[in-house]
This record gives structure tokens, sequence and C-alpha cells, in this order.
């Protein structure tokens, strides 16, 4: 065991770990924050992405002492205190974004990544960037409208399907 | 996973002692070793994590000229950082996984574990790059021993990766969609004394040179050089996503786009 601390959704956290804890389970069992989705737990899917620093990574495939003195944002720090959703999440919501919801927190997570570092993508560019995220519900196109209608473009043009 | 103790050193000095314990192993950016943990491929009592370790960090170009990057470096900063200095070796960089993998992935990480379908073995092979560790330097000629075989030795560290930086160069690599390794993939790099021809994805030993085709791209660097060329399949991998043959007709044609890449 060995103790880590760490800033989660800007709240200072510290606890005991063991080794092979990974950032998921610390997450999910430790902290309770279970909107960090564990979709195939092998990398592919993107479910558990979180920002750790400022960095998208696969929560499951990291572990928690890692992550030590870290600034780790989950899906539960993205909305204001009184719920009211961010930009993306709202989008997400406008143009149908979800159907199931598992991949949501993991898409959301991307899709802040991706305006961070791109605040105006095209839409290949946003297909490219979800590469690492995977949906098995909607077939992607609404979510990709989603992004792109988050960054402040029109998507009126974009058919919904 | 089975159970195992984590220590983060912050220097090179105190992970190579902290791997000189009984069934250590070094983790660098996990992205194959935490996988392969879960499926209890790999049972050790300690693991080294690389990541703290400010030292091993970072892109800079050397009075030489040459490129030196960390061996903790993660394929995004590569991406980011080598664009101006190395193109094709930060494009190849940027392509690896998916965005949050480059995020965790190292360059060390990735040539200490010497996929046979990575990119980086291809990068660090078609350079002629030099694999710096803890206690030795390795050209890269020497360094990849076949498939998930190096010429590291127990307990020893990437420290960093030294490329020389060629007059051109280009990565071609024929996704298998899936998992985003190369089906086959090919790097050229021309050099003041000749070009160099690196292939990954193919062979059943891992990363290559193809001869062959450096000779003919080194009188003639054009992709209709090696229009002529061919390679046997027979020590090529064959598996449900292609026969051997299919890869060895995919390192002709990722020859030729490599080199139109390069421009």
């Amino acid at each position: 065991m060995a103790e880590v601390t760490m800033k989660v959704n800007g709240k200072a956290v510290t606890k005991s770990v063991k080794g092979n804890t990974l950032m998921t389970d610390f997450l999910r069992d430790e902290l309770r924050l279970t909107g960090t989705h564990v979709g195939c737990d092998t990398s592919q899917c993107g479910a558990c992405n979180i920002h750790v620093n400022g960095s998208l990574v696969k929560a499951c495939t990291m572990f928690a002492a890692e992550a030590d003195g870290a600034e780790v944002s989950t899906i539960e720090g993205q909305s204001a205190a009184d719920g009211t959703l961010n930009v993306i999440q709202q989008a997400f919501q406008d143009h149908h974004g979800l159907q199931c919801g598992f991949c949501t927190p993991g898409m959301v997570m991307a899709a802040a990544s991706l305006l961070k570092e791109n605040p105006k993508p095209s839409e290949a560019e946003v297909r490219d960037y979800l590469e690492g995220n995977i949906c098995r519900c909607t077939g992607y196109h609404n979510i990709v409208k989603a992004i792109l209608a988050a960054s402040g473009q029109d998507v009126s043009a974009i058919a919904a399907e | 996973m089975y159970s195992f103790d984590m220590v983060r050193p912050t220097s090179v000095a105190d992970a190579v002692s902290a791997l000189g314990q009984e069934e250590a192993q070094a983790l660098s950016g996990g992205q194959t070793l935490i996988p392969t943990l879960k499926q209890r491929l790999a049972s050790p009592s300690v693991l080294v994590s690389l990541t703290g370790i400010a030292e091993m960090q970072g892109v800079c170009r050397e009075d030489s000229g040459d490129l030196a990057i960390g061996g903790g470096t993660t394929h995004a900063t590569v991406a980011a950082e080598a664009a101006s200095i190395y193109p094709a070796l930060a494009k190849l960089a940027g392509g690896i996984g998916d965005p949050a993998v480059r995020n965790r992935g190292t360059i060390g990480g990735s040539l200490a574990n010497n996929d046979p379908s990575a990119c980086y073995p291809a990068a660090a092979l078609g350079s002629g790059a030099t694999i710096v560790t803890n206690t030795r330097e390795i050209a890269a000629d020497d360094y990849f021993q076949g498939m998930f075989t190096t010429a590291l030795e127990e307990g020893e560290i990437i420290t960093s990766v030294r490329f020389p930086v060629p007059e051109a160069a280009g990565y071609a690599k024929f996704e298998q969609p899936a998992s985003r390794f190369a089906l086959t993939a090919v790097y050229v790099a021309k050099y003041a004394d000749g070009v160099r021809v690196a292939v990954t994805g193919a062979s059943e030993n891992g990363v290559f040179r193809w001869t062959e085709a450096e000779a003919a791209l080194s009188s003639n660097f054009s992709p209709d050089a090696v229009a002529g060329l061919s390679l046997s399949g027979d020590d090529m991998i064959s598996d449900l996503h292609g026969t051997g043959a299919y890869r060895a007709h995919l390192v002709g044609v990722m020859t030729k786009r490599a080199v139109a890449a390069a421009g």
C-alpha cells in the first residue's frame, strides 16, 4: 500500500492504494465517482476517459499510484455545481448525441480535449480524434454533430440521422 | 492482476537501483504492459514507474544537429515538439493508437517492447538511430533482435533515443483498423550517404531493413525505383488480417507511398 494525494475535480484527496489499483477502480470504488465507465477494460473503448494534468487518458490503463500529485478531472466535474450542463454536454443533449449513454462520459471528456487543442475542428478531425472512443448505439453521426455544434459551428445543414 | 508494489523514482539512478530488486519490472506509459498485467501474462513483484523521472522527458536538438528524445517522452509530445525538426518522425508519433494512448505511451516503452507491428521500431531502424541507455549506446542495427527481443539487458533503461535528421523521410502505414497497429508499414529516410528503408508489421522476425530497396532508392529516390522489386512472403506474418504474401505485397506498396510522402 502507498499513500497517494491528488486533486480530483478541484478537491484534494489522500488515500492508501495498492500498487495494482487502476485509476478506474480508484475513482469508482474509493471515491464513488461512478461516472467514469468501464466498457472494455482493455484500452479500446474510451468510456473511462479522464483528464490527468489536462491530458486525455484512459483511466483503465493507468495506475492510481501514477496519478500521485496530479490534477484529475472526471465527467462529474464537467457540469456546474448546480447541475447546469457545460456547452459540450448541452450539445450532446440538444443534438441527440447519445442513446444508452454508456460511452457518453468518455465521449464528452474526449471532446473537451479536442476542443482545447483545436477549437474549430472539421468533421474529419472530430472523427479522427474519436478513434479511441467506441459507441455501439448512435453510429457516431450525432456525436460528431454535437461536438461540431459545441465548437460554435453551424450544424443546421447536417441532416439528422 | 496479480498483486505487486509500485515505486516512482525521480532519477535514473534510483530507478536502476529499484530495478535491482527480485522480479522488478520497469513501467513506462503502460499502454502495453498494463493490458499484459491484466491478462496475468506478467507477474512482477514490484513495478518501477519511469514516468516521474524529469531527466528522461523532452525533445531537443543537439549541437551535432541530431534530435534527442528522452525515453519517457510521450507520443503526443513527440508529435508536437519534433514537428519542426523531424516532421516524418513527428507524424509517425501522431499516428500511433489514439489520442489517449498517445498521451501515455512513450518512445522508450515502445522500443523496449519491440512489438513486431509497432511504429517506432521502423523509425529508429530507418533513421539509424542510437538507443541510449543508463549504461551504453546501442546502434539501431544492433538493437532489434527479433519479435519482442532487443539488445537490452535485465534492468537496463532506455534514457533517450538519438535520431540523425535526414534530408527527407516518409512513413506509410497500412493500418489494422481495430488496433491501429501497422498491418504493414514502411519508414524511408534519405541521408547524404544513402537511403534506409525499415519495414514493420510484416516479418516474423520483427522490424527489418529492406536492403534491395535501399540500394535502388539510393541511386534514384523516387517511387518508381522500387517498382521491379519484391519480397518473399514465406517469413512474413500470416494471420486473419492478411497472409504472408499479402504483407509482402504491401511492403512494396507502402515503400512507394513512403517515398512519395517524403517528397
